[in-house]
């Protein structure tokens, strides 16, 4: 058999020539077929239906619903928390789209009516430890919104667990007589005199932010007066104070810039104060994610609330305080404190805040204070503050008439018009677990 | 006198009174019972009060000093009185030195007290809302840091216990398959890369703290838990000899943890891996 002999040469041409029609014709393929659209990395498809649900986990967030709808180190709105109340614990639900344990057989119209009007889906009555008194001021469209987000969130199968409530609380035909007194529904109705960022401001912190569920006292029947609301009050079972809004004594943020008022929302940090202990969790977990316009309008219906101070100013007898208290307090505060309260009292602001001329220091109730001294505390890490600096605990290493002192001191001194405070109360806190 | 405190409450100091009367008694009573129900667990655990009579040197070693506001140090005043300025321990007689140890157990620690799988409650309330990029800064920081050892704590167990733990320490227990202390923790005690601690320059309370925890299932570590299984192979009494044996050990000229040997290890560490 005789083989045609090619050289290399002459095998390389048609080689090159077949590599060259191959890719003409991928080129003309190319351009005469349409194909699929190219994929941009990070672009995806804008539906109605996405941005609902981007809309509504926004409201979730301004709503804080992450707060108590998830137990520690559990999955995201599982439930499963226990909430102790003055009246027994409560077991939070869950409020994954599970058919079985969770909402997932819900209609929008059930949500809506929990929301709305506190009626579970069944028919029952909520406890108020459901900010329904709040929530009852979402528009219908934005509660849609937080149950499109519900749903679209994986499913956890968990059963709830019945609350532990003493009797008589364990009667929820006696929640009748709560709503009656206490519960007034319906949907915020915007204030036509006031602008529409204030109203915007007001729907957020009436409705959502359920900012009266701390920053309004707690009566013995865990009802609070519509006529008290923003006036502060000891929050049940944490054994923090939340202050006034409504009192330049105390949080009242009348003479605050907007600017620090934002501030303090968004970031925790202000160059008026910064928020800690139960104040830090609703800016960790909902404020930090409210947009820059939403801040700035809950800032300005705040910084509008009236300023409601009652009675006269505080006699000079009330404040009095014994000069070896003084002398002891201000020597603890120079070799404790001043390092970054600064021996004036002005602070390192936003990031140690000032204690002279601040409201929060001053307030009737000393008990935040104090436990500032016992626990210390770190501001929430934000977006906008993600490395906060921290206050260390001194409850190993001042006694109660130390505590008691050092907090005497800051209160009165640097034109602080506080009054003072006794061993006693430092002890009570001390007995407090922190949280 | 015995004295008995909670655990969160020793950092409240609510039991200073009584220690006041009698600071050199420090009894470690520890009792286990109805573990994990809530933060309140940690009350459980009866442990030592905190003698309030810090030294001068102590003391100033936990005050609060930094030079730029805008530094980690600064940022992390807010451990200095029970860590120390650098993490190197106060004269506190149970807050552990931080210093040196790895920053990936330091971060575990940190998001463990934060998500409350560990409990302590005076730092689930210092970190509840710190996120873990910082936290792993933080973590960072203090594994940077040597400061000098304080001088090892005075022996509180017996010849006869201290010998036995030395033993186990250094060779283990074959007949109850545990292993040695030094085979994980280092030859020198300095920890290992990048998840286990030194326990050189630890006290003896806080050793036989953790120790007791593990046993009752109190501690936990990631999957499979080793400290965990170890634990439990120990009785009260080895407990207790380990913790005062360890807390007498001299600190070595280079503290820093090894790097990590997965080859080496006898038992399978979810820190580890």
């Amino acid at each position: 058999m005789n083989f045609v002999r090619l050289s290399p040469r002459a095998l390389l041409i048609p080689a090159v020539a077949t590599v060259v029609a191959v890719g003409l014709a991928g080129f003309a393929w190319m351009f005469l077929h349409r194909g699929f659209l190219p994929t941009v990395p990070g672009a995806q498809a804008v539906t109605a239906t996405t941005q609902i649900i981007t809309r509504g986990e926004y409201l979730a967030r301004a709503g804080d619903c992450v707060a108590c709808h998830a137990a520690p180190g559990g999955k995201l709105f599982a439930g499963g928390r226990a909430m102790p109340t003055p009246f027994g614990d409560i077991f939070v639900p869950n409020i994954t789209p599970d058919d079985e344990t969770g909402i997932g057989r819900w209609t929008q119209a059930d949500f809506y009516r929990t929301m709305h009007s506190g009626i579970s889906r069944d028919g029952a009555l909520l406890y108020p430890a459901m900010p329904f008194a709040s929530y009852t001021k979402v528009s219908r469209e934005d509660s849609d919104s937080i149950f499109a987000y519900l749903m679209s969130i994986p499913p956890v199968n968990r059963k709830n667990r019945p609350h532990e409530l003493r009797f008589p609380y364990n009667q929820r035909d006696l929640l009748l007589g709560w709503r009656a007194l206490y519960f007034k529904e319906g949907e915020y109705a915007p204030d036509p005199r006031q602008t529409a960022q204030w109203n915007r401001g007001a729907y957020l912190v009436q409705g959502l932010g359920h900012c009266t569920m701390c920053h309004t006292a707690i009566n013995a029947l865990g009802g609070s007066s519509e006529s008290k609301a923003f006036e502060g009050g000891m929050i049940p079972n944490q054994n923090w104070y939340a202050p006034s809004l409504t009192s330049n004594r105390e949080a009242g943020l009348g003479d605050w810039s907007i600017k620090d008022i934002s501030d303090l929302l968004q970031s925790g940090v202000s160059h008026r104060g910064t928020v800690y202990g139960p104040m830090a969790e609703v800016v960790y977990n909902s404020l930090q994610y409210i947009s820059d316009p939403d801040t700035e309008a809950m800032a300005v219906y705040l910084k509008a609330l009236p300023q409601r101070d009652s009675g006269p100013p505080l006699s000079a007898s009330v404040r009095l305080v014994s000069p070896g208290v003084m002398e002891l307090g201000r020597n603890l505060y120079v070799k404790q404190c001043a390092m970054c309260h600064g021996e004036e009292g002005k602070g390192q602001p936003p990031m140690y805040p000032p204690l002279a001329a601040n409201q929060s220091i001053v307030m009737a109730s000393p008990v935040n204070s104090i436990r500032m001294v016992l626990n210390g505390g770190y501001p929430p890490g934000t977006a906008k503050n993600p490395k906060p600096h921290g206050m260390p605990p001194f409850a190993h290493v001042l006694n109660d008439e130390q505590v008691a002192a050092v907090v005497t001191y800051v209160r009165v001194a640097w034109g602080n018009v506080g009054t003072p405070v006794m061993p006693t109360q430092a002890n009570d806190m001390r007995k407090a677990l922190p949280e | 006198m015995a004295i008995h405190c909670l655990e969160w409450q020793h950092v409240q100091g609510v039991c200073h009174r009584e220690c006041d009367l009698k600071p050199s008694v420090a009894e470690a009573a520890v009792v286990s019972r109805d573990i994990g129900r809530s933060c309140r667990t940690i009350a459980t655990f009866l442990l030592m009060c905190v003698a309030p009579l810090l030294s001068a040197e102590a003391q100033d070693r936990s005050v609060a000093a930094f030079k730029s506001i805008d530094s980690m140090e600064a940022r992390v005043q807010g451990c200095v009185t029970c860590h120390g300025q650098s993490g190197q321990g106060t004269a506190s007689d149970y807050f552990p030195r931080i210093a040196g140890k790895p920053a990936g157990y330091l971060f575990n620690q940190l998001v463990a007290f934060r998500d409350q799988t560990r409990k302590y409650a005076p730092m689930n309330y210092l970190v509840a809302y710190l996120p873990d990029s910082y936290l792993r800064e933080i973590a960072e920081h203090f594994a940077k840091q040597r400061p000098a050892f304080t001088a090892p704590s005075v022996a509180t167990a017996d010849a006869a216990a201290l010998s036995r733990a030395k033993v186990l320490a250094n060779l283990g227990d074959d007949s109850r398959q545990i292993p040695a202390c030094v085979a994980c923790h280092g030859a020198n005690l300095t920890g290992m890369q990048p998840g286990i601690p030194g326990l050189v320059g630890l006290q003896s309370s806080y050793i036989v703290a953790q120790l007791t925890r593990w046993r009752v299932g109190d501690r936990h570590a990631a999957d499979p838990d080793c400290m965990k299984r170890i634990a439990t192979r120990l009785s009260e009494s080895d407990v207790a000899a380990v913790g005062a044996w360890l807390s007498q050990q001299q600190a070595p000229k280079d503290a820093s943890p090894e790097s990590s040997n997965l080859v080496r290890m006898p038992l399978a560490c979810g820190s580890q891996q």
